[in-house]
C-alpha cells in the first residue's frame, strides 16, 4: 500500500512479474522486485514463500517460465551463475561457498589470480586481498587458510571475493544465521559500506531486529507471491510478521474450543511430567532450555524460523546431541539421551520438517517406510510377521486415509501430504508416549492439513504427549494446550493456551504491545 | 588472526608459510623416510651411504613418476586405477614398435599419445557422464591389459641401443657417486609438477576441485577441464612411466606392473595427501615412493626377513595416515 | 526394438523386469553366439554320474565370483565398496591350506572340515576389521577397505611363508571339483549362498534395513536404525563369502598361491553388481541381478576362446561391458541419448552401444 512512496531513481534490478513452477507447484506466482542502487533491500518470508527461488531466478540458476528481468534497463536472462556474476550480480550463500583447502587470498582471487610470465604472483596476490579486506575492514591474514577461521569470518571473505568482482548488486542469503553479535556488527560494517559506495544488496535473513537495523527496503513473500513493499522505516515488526505468516482462518474452528478444556481439570503441575528437560541447551542452536510434557497435552511451540523451535525438537530426540542440560522421561533416572535409537527406546517419536532429507525413503514401498520404525527398534532377526504387517498397514491407511490406497506404490510417488501421514503412521505404529511433530503440516494441502490436526488432538485426547511446531501461529494456537515461545534460540514465553490470540502471540515475539502483556521470561 | 600486510621478508614469509597443520603430514612422512633411513644405518653396515639412497631413486623412478599423476587426480578426489596396466600397455607399444623398427623419437611419440588418450576418455566419461572414478578407471585398467594381450602375449626384449644406452647412463656426483638418468628425469617431472601445482591456475584450481566441487562451480572455475586434464596427466604420467619401466626392465611384457596402482596410491597415501581431495603436495608423493623403497631395501638388507612384511608394512603405513588424516580433519 | 527403456515406467515388478532387460539380453546373445560358434554348446551329458557341459562349466568356473558377488551387493547397498575381498579370499585359502599341510592327518576328512572353518572364522575377523573402520572410525569405505587390500596378500603370504603350499587332500578338493546329486559342488555351493541369502534378506528385515541405510542414512537414524550393526554385518558377511570364493580356488588348484589367488576378483565382483542393476550410490540392490551379472562374466570368459578369440582378450570385452552398463545406468548419458531419440523418431538403436 506504501509502493507509491517509493520513487525509484532507476533501479539496477527489475524482475517484473515473474513466475516459475515445478511440477505442480507454483514456486513464484508473479513477482515483482526492483532493486536501487545503494540501498540494502530485505527479502522476507518463512520456509517456502519463494526467496531462495526468486533469488536463484534472478542469479541463472532457475529458467523462469513467464515474466521479464531486467538489468539496468536491458531484458536479460542469465544462462549460468557464473553469467550472473560476470554482470555484477554476485551471491554469497548460507553455506560458504568458497573452498576450505586453500589460503583467504587464494579463494578472493581463484580464477583471476595476478601472474607475472605465466606464473601466479603470490606476491600480488596477497597484496590485492589485503587491500581489498582493509578497504572492508575485514581483518585476516590473507596468506592464512580459510578453513582455520571460524564460518563468520569465512562469511565476510565471500562477501570480500563478491566486492572484488565488482559486484553492482550483492546478494546475502542468510548471511548471519551462524554468527554472534559481534561478528553481525562487522558484517553490517561492512555492507553499510558498500551500501555507500553504491551497492545494491539484498539481504535475507530471520532475525527480525538484524533486518530493521540494517534495511532500508523490503519485500515481503508469502506462498510464492508478494505481499508487500514497504520502506522500514515506516514498517512495525508486528506489520511485517502478520505479512509474512498471513491468516489463514477458515480450517478448522470447529476444533478451537474443544480441545483446549481437556486438562483444564487436571491441573499439569499436580501430575510427574513425562518427559522433562532441565537447562537442557546446544551451542549455536539453543540456549539452556527447562521444558515439561504432560500426558495427554498438546504442547504448542510458537516462533518465527530460526527462533530455536526445530532445534529445541531436535534436542528433546537426541537427534543432535545437547551441550547442557538433562532429560528425564517417564521420572526414570536422568540421562541425556545420546541417540535418536535411545530415545525411541523410550517411547518418543520425531517427525522432522525435512521430510525428505530426514524421514522418506523414496524408493521404498508405502508399507515398508510405514513399518520401518517399528522394524528398526525390534531389529533384522525379528522381522515384523506377515499377518502383523497387513493388519497394521491397513489399519494405518485406512485410520490416515492414506491415498492412493497401495501400500506397495514407492513412497516418492505420493503427494506431499500422503507421505506425511505415512511417516506419522510409522511413529504411531511404534505406540510412542511423546510425539514430536516439527511442522508436520507444511507444504501439504488443505485437506491432508485439517486430518493431521484433528489426528493430533485425538491422540492427545487418548493419553499422548504431543509437542507441535508450526510456522502457522493459528494452527498452533487451535492445537495446543500449552503454547512456548521462542525467539532468537530462547524460550521467551510459556502460558496455558487461555484467551491467547494471534495478536497476543506476535506481540510476545515482536515485544510490540498492540495491548498489555504480562510476560513470563523463562530464566535463562 | 594478525594482520600484517608485510614488507615480505624471506624469515616473515618462512615464518608465515609454516602453519603447521597444513604440511604436518609431509614433515610426518619426511620424518619417517629420514628414521628408517637412520635406523638401517645403525643396523645394516653399508645402509647409510649416500649411494644406497641414490640407488633407491633410480630403483622407483616409474612409480615416482605414476605417483606424481595419482597425486594430480587424488587432489581433485578421485582415483587412477589404470596406472598400472597404463605402464605395461606402453612397454609392450614401446618394445613392439621398436622391434619394428620406429626410430626411438616416434617411439616415445606413440607411447605417450596411447596413455594420455587412455586418460583423457577416462576423464570424459567421468566428468560428462558422471561415472565413477573408480569404475571409468576401472574399464581403463580392463581395457590397456587387453590391448597389450593384442599385442602381444609372451615378453618383447628391447635391444635398442639408444634405449639400453639411457636406461645405462648415470651422472657422476662429486665423491664417486653415480645418479641414473631415469632417476634425474623423474626428480625433473616432480619439479615441473610441484611447478604445476602450486603456481598455475590449473594447479589451484586442482586443489579448489579437491576443496569442494560445488564451490568451485559457483566461483566460476573451468571444473569440466580441470577434471579431464588431471586424468589427462595420470595417463600421460603413466606413460611416462612406463616408458621408465620399460627402459629399466628393458622388456615389454603384458604382465608388468600388475598391481602397480595399489603401490602409487598407497606412496600417495603415505606421501600425507587425502584421499578425500584437496590437501597434499606432490614432495609427499616423492617421499611416499621412497618410503616404500626403503622398506624393500630394508628388507634386502636384513635378509631374515621376508618380502611380504613389505606389502603388510605398506598395510599399516596406510592405515596409520588415513586414521590420522581422519583425526586431523574431523576437528 | 519392440520396448523401448524411455517408455517403460520404473514401477514394481516392470522397474525389475527393466533394469535386468539388457543384461540378460546380453547373456542370451553371447549364448546364440557361442551355439553358432560350437552347436554343442548346449549339450549337456551325464558321465559317471556327474552333469557335464559347457553351461556345467559356466557356473562352475563363475562360482567364485558369484560368491564373491552376492557379498558385495550387500556393502554396496549401504553405500559401501569392498576392495579386500580378493585379499580376504587369498588369506582364506591360505590359512585352509597351510593348516592342512601341517596336520598330521593331512588327507582326513575332519582336517578339511576344521580347516575350511578356522579359515572361515580368520574372515569373521576380517570382515569385522572392516565394518570397524567404516561404521566406527567412519572412513569412507574405498579407503577403509583398501588398507586390508593392500595388506593382506603379504598377510597371506606371511601364512603360507612366501610358499606355493599344495595340499592333497580329497574331501578339500571336492569343494572344487566335487559332484552332489550329479552337480558340481561349486556350483551348489554358489547357488546355495546366493538362495540363502535371498531367503535372509527378503524373509528377514535385513533387506529393508539395508536398503534404508543406503538410501537415507539420516532418516535411517531418526527412525531409530541400528546403522552401525547393520554395516558391520554386511562386511562381514562380505568376507565371509570372499573366504568361501577363495577356498573353492585353493581347492580347484589344491594349492594356494598368495600371490595370485582371487587376483582382481574384487573387480569382477564389482563389474557383476552394477550389472546387475544395483547402484554403486547404495539403497535397492537385486541379488537375482547379481546372478545374471556374474552368469554374464562368466559367459563371457568362456565364449572369448569358444569364438577363437585369445583368452586373454577378455579383459577387452570386460571393459565394453563396463562402460556400456555405466553408461545405459547413468542419468546423464540417458539424458543425451533421450535428446538424440527425439530428434529420430525411429527409436534407440545400437548407438547406444557405442556414445
Amino acid at each position: 500500500m506504501s509502493q507509491a512512496e517509493v520513487k525509484p531513481p532507476g533501479p539496477v534490478v527489475e524482475m517484473l512479474d515473474v513466475s516459475i513452477t515445478f511440477g505442480a507447484v507454483r514456486a513464484l506466482d508473479e513477482v515483482s522486485l526492483r532493486l536501487l542502487p545503494g540501498e540494502v533491500h530485505a527479502l522476507m518470508g518463512e520456509n517456502g514463500a519463494g526467496k531462495s527461488t526468486l533469488i536463484k531466478a534472478l542469479t541463472g540458476v532457475y529458467t523462469i517460465d513467464s515474466g521479464r528481468v531486467v538489468i539496468d534497463g536491458v531484458e536479460t536472462q542469465f544462462a549460468t551463475p557464473a553469467a550472473a556474476q560476470h554482470a555484477g550480480i554476485s551471491t554469497v550463500y548460507q553455506e560458504v561457498n568458497l573452498v576450505p583447502n586453500l589460503t583467504v587470498a587464494e579463494n578472493m582471487l581463484l580464477g583471476r589470480e595476478p601472474r607475472r610470465l605465466g606464473r601466479i604472483d603470490r606476491r600480488e596476490m596477497n597484496r590485492r586481498a589485503a587491500a581489498s579486506l582493509q578497504a572492508l575492514g575485514i581483518d585476516v591474514d590473507p596468506a592464512s587458510e580459510l578453513g582455520s577461521h571460524p564460518i563468520a569470518v569465512q562469511q565476510l571473505v565471500a562477501i570480500a571475493r563478491a566486492v572484488d568482482t565488482d559486484a553492482r548488486v550483492l546478494i546475502l542469503d542468510e548471511p548471519t544465521s551462524s554468527l554472534d553479535a559481534d561478528e553481525v556488527a562487522r558484517l553490517f560494517e561492512v555492507m553499510r559500506r558498500l551500501r555507500d559506495h553504491g551497492t545494491a544488496i539484498v539481504f535475507v535473513s530471520h532475525f527480525l531486529d538484524q533486518v530493521f537495523e540494517i534495511s532500508d527496503r523490503m519485500t515481503i513473500l508469502r506462498n510464492g507471491r508478494v505481499v508487500g513493499e514497504r520502506l522500514v522505516e515506516e514498517t512495525t515488526q508486528l506489520e511485517l510478521v502478520q505479512l509474512m505468516i498471513g491468516r489463514d482462518l477458515q480450517v478448522l474452528e470447529r476444533l478451537d474450543h474443544a480441545a483446549h478444556e481437556a486438562t483444564e481439570e487436571t491441573s499439569a503441575e499436580q501430575r510427574l511430567p513425562v518427559l522433562s528437560a532441565v537447562g537442557l541447551g546446544r551451542k549455536g542452536s539453543l540456549e539452556a532450555t527447562d521444558l515439561n510434557l504432560y500426558a495427554g497435552e498438546v504442547v504448542g511451540i510458537a516462533g518465527l524460523l530460526g527462533s530455536g523451535r526445530t532445534e529445541l525438537a531436535r534436542l528433546l530426540f537426541g537427534a543432535d546431541a545437547p551441550d547442557t542440560g538433562d532429560l528425564t522421561v517417564k521420572g526414570s533416572s536422568r540421562r541425556r539421551l545420546r541417540s535418536p535409537r535411545h530415545a525411541i527406546d523410550r517411547k518418543l517419536a520425531f517427525c522432522s520438517e525435512d521430510r525428505k532429507a530426514e524421514g522418506v525413503f523414496g524408493e521404498l514401498s508405502v508399507a515398508d517406510n510405514m513399518l520401518l520404525g517399528l522394524q528398526a527398534s525390534r531389529g533384522w532377526l525379528r522381522p515384523i510377521p506377515a499377518i502383523t504387517r497387513s493388519t497394521l498397514v491397513s489399519e494405518f491407511m485406512t485410520a490416515l486415509d492414506i491415498r492412493p490406497a497401495d501400500p506397495s506404490l514407492p513412497m516418492r510417488s505420493l503427494s506431499g501430504g500422503n507421505q506425511q501421514k505415512v511417516l506419522l503412521a510409522r511413529w504411531l505404529i511404534t505406540e510412542p508416549d511423546v510425539l514430536l511433530l516439527d511442522e508436520p503440516t507444511r507444504g501439504i494441502d488443505i485437506g491432508a492439513k485439517t486430518q493431521i490436526q484433528q489426528l493430533v488432538a485425538d491422540l492427545a485426547e487418548k493419553g499422548m504427549s504431543v509437542v507441535f511446531i508450526s510456522a502457522e501461529l493459528e494452527e498452533v494456537l487451535r492445537l495446543s494446550h500449552r503454547l512456548v515461545v521462542l525467539k532468537d534460540r530462547r524460550k521467551i514465553a510459556e502460558r496455558p493456551n487461555r484467551g491467547i490470540d494471534v495478536n497476543d502471540v506476535l506481540e510476545i515475539i515482536t515485544g510490540e504491545p498492540g495491548g498489555l502483556v504480562e510476560k513470563e521470561w523463562a530464566d535463562a | 588472526m594478525s594482520i600484517t600486510v608485510p614488507e615480505e621478508g624471506l624469515l616473515a614469509r618462512a615464518a608465515r608459510f609454516s602453519p603447521p597443520r597444513r604440511y604436518l603430514p609431509v614433515l610426518g612422512t619426511f620424518a619417517l623416510f629420514i628414521g628408517m633411513f637412520g635406523v638401517g644405518g645403525i643396523r645394516y653396515e653399508g645402509f647409510a651411504d649416500p649411494q644406497v639412497f641414490l640407488t633407491l631413486l633410480l630403483d622407483n623412478a616409474f612409480l615416482i613418476v605414476l605417483a606424481v599423476g595419482m597425486t594430480f587426480v587424488i587432489l581433485t578426489g578421485g582415483i587412477d586405477l589404470s596406472v598400472g596396466s597404463n605402464v605395461a600397455l606402453s612397454t609392450l607399444i614401446a618394445a613392439r614398435t621398436l622391434e619394428l623398427g620406429w626410430p626411438v623419437v616416434a617411439v616415445i611419440g606413440v607411447v605417450l599419445l596411447a596413455g594420455t588418450l587412455l586418460g583423457t576418455a577416462m576423464g570424459l566419461l567421468i566428468h560428462y557422464f558422471d561415472i565413477q572414478p573408480f569404475i571409468a578407471t576401472l574399464a581403463g585398467m580392463f581395457l590397456a591389459r587387453g590391448l597389450c594381450y593384442l599385442i602381444s602375449v609372451d615378453s618383447i626384449p628391447i635391444k635398442d641401443e639408444t634405449f639400453s644406452a639411457i636406461a645405462f647412463g648415470s651422472i657422476t656426483l662429486p665423491g664417486g657417486y653415480y645418479l641414473g638418468w631415469t632417476a634425474v628425469f623423474a626428480l625433473v617431472i616432480v619439479a615441473v609438477a610441484a611447478y604445476v601445482l602450486s603456481s598455475t591456475r590449473f594447479g589451484r584450481t586442482v586443489y579448489a576441485l579437491g576443496g569442494s566441487e560445488p564451490s568451485a562451480l559457483l566461483m566460476g572455475l573451468p571444473v569440466a577441464a580441470t577434471k579431464v586434464g588431471v586424468y589427462a596427466i595420470s595417463g600421460l604420467c603413466a606413460a611416462l612411466g612406463g616408458l621408465l619401466f620399460a627402459l629399466y626392465t628393458l622388456s615389454g611384457y603384458s604382465l608388468h606392473a600388475v598391481g602397480m596402482e595399489l603401490d602409487a596410491i598407497a606412496a600417495v597415501v603415505i606421501g600425507g595427501t587425502l584421499l578425500t581431495g584437496g590437501r597434499g603436495f606432490v614432495i609427499g608423493s616423492l617421499l611416499g615412493v621412497l618410503v616404500l623403497g626403503t622398506i624393500q631395501t630394508f628388507i634386502s638388507f636384513d635378509g631374515t626377513l621376508s618380502s611380504w612384511w613389505t606389502r603388510i608394512t605398506i598395510g599399516v603405513l596406510v592405515l596409520v595416515f588415513v586414521v590420522a588424516q581422519r583425526v586431523l580433519t574431523r576437528r | 526394438m519392440p520396448e523401448s527403456p524411455g517408455t517403460v515406467k520404473a514401477l514394481g515388478a516392470r522397474a525389475l523386469a527393466h533394469r535386468l532387460f539388457w543384461p540378460l539380453a546380453a547373456l542370451g546373445a553371447l549364448l546364440v553366439v557361442n551355439l553358432i560358434a560350437t552347436p554343442t554348446f548346449f549339450n549337456v551329458r551325464i558321465q559317471d554320474g556327474h552333469l557335464f557341459g559347457s553351461l556345467v562349466d559356466i557356473v562352475r568356473n563363475g562360482a567364485p565370483v558369484l560368491l564373491v558377488a552376492i557379498g558385495m551387493t550387500l556393502v554396496i547397498a549401504t553405500r559401501g565398496i569392498d576392495l579386500s575381498v580378493g585379499a580376504v579370499a587369498a588369506i582364506a585359502g591360505a590359512v585352509a591350506c597351510v593348516y592342512i599341510v601341517k596336520s598330521p592327518a593331512d588327507g582326513a576328512a575332519g582336517t578339511a572340515v576344521v580347516a575350511v572353518t578356522m579359515a572361515l572364522a580368520v574372515c569373521v575377523a576380517l570382515g569385522l576389521w572392516n565394518g570397524f573402520l567404516v561404521s566406527v572410525v567412519g572412513i569412507q569405505p574405498i579407503i577403509a577397505t583398501l588398507v586390508l587390500m593392500v595388506a593382506g596378500r603379504g598377510i597371506a603370504m606371511l601364512v603360507t611363508g612366501g610358499q606355493i603350499t599344495t595340499v592333497n587332500n580329497d574331501t578339500f578338493a571336492a569343494l572344487a571339483s566335487g559332484h552332489l546329486l550329479t552337480l558340481p559342488v561349486a556350483a551348489l555351493i554358489a547357488l546355495g549362498v546366493f538362495a540363502a541369502t535371498q531367503i535372509v534378506v527378503r524373509r528377514t528385515a535385513l533387506g529393508l534395513l539395508i536398503e534404508s541405510v543406503g538410501i537415507n542414512p539420516e532418516a535411517s537414524r531418526l527412525a531409530g536404525v541400528r546403522s552401525r550393526t547393520i554395516i558391520w554385518t554386511v562386511y562381514v558377511f562380505a568376507a565371509l563369502c570372499a573366504g568361501t570364493a577363495g577356498l573353492i580356488v585353493a581347492a580347484n588348484t589344491h594349492s594356494v598361491n598368495a600371490n595370485s589367488l582371487g587376483l582382481w576378483i574384487e573387480l569382477d565382483a564389482i563389474l557383476a553388481v552394477v550389472i546387475g542393476g544395483t547402484s554403486l550410490a547404495g539403497g535397492r540392490f537385486s541379488l537375482t541381478g547379481t546372478l545374471v551379472g556374474a552368469m554374464l562374466i562368466a559367459t563371457l570368459t568362456r565364449t572369448i576362446p569358444n569364438i577363437g578369440i585369445p583368452a586373454e582378450a577378455n579383459y577387452l570385452f570386460k571393459a565394453l561391458v563396463v562402460v556400456i552398463v555405466c553408461l545405459l545406468q547413468s542419468p546423464k548419458a540417458r539424458a543425451v541419448l533421450q535428446r538424440r531419440r527425439d530428434r529420430t523418431p525411429t527409436g534407440p538403436s545400437r548407438e547406444e552401444a557405442v556414445v
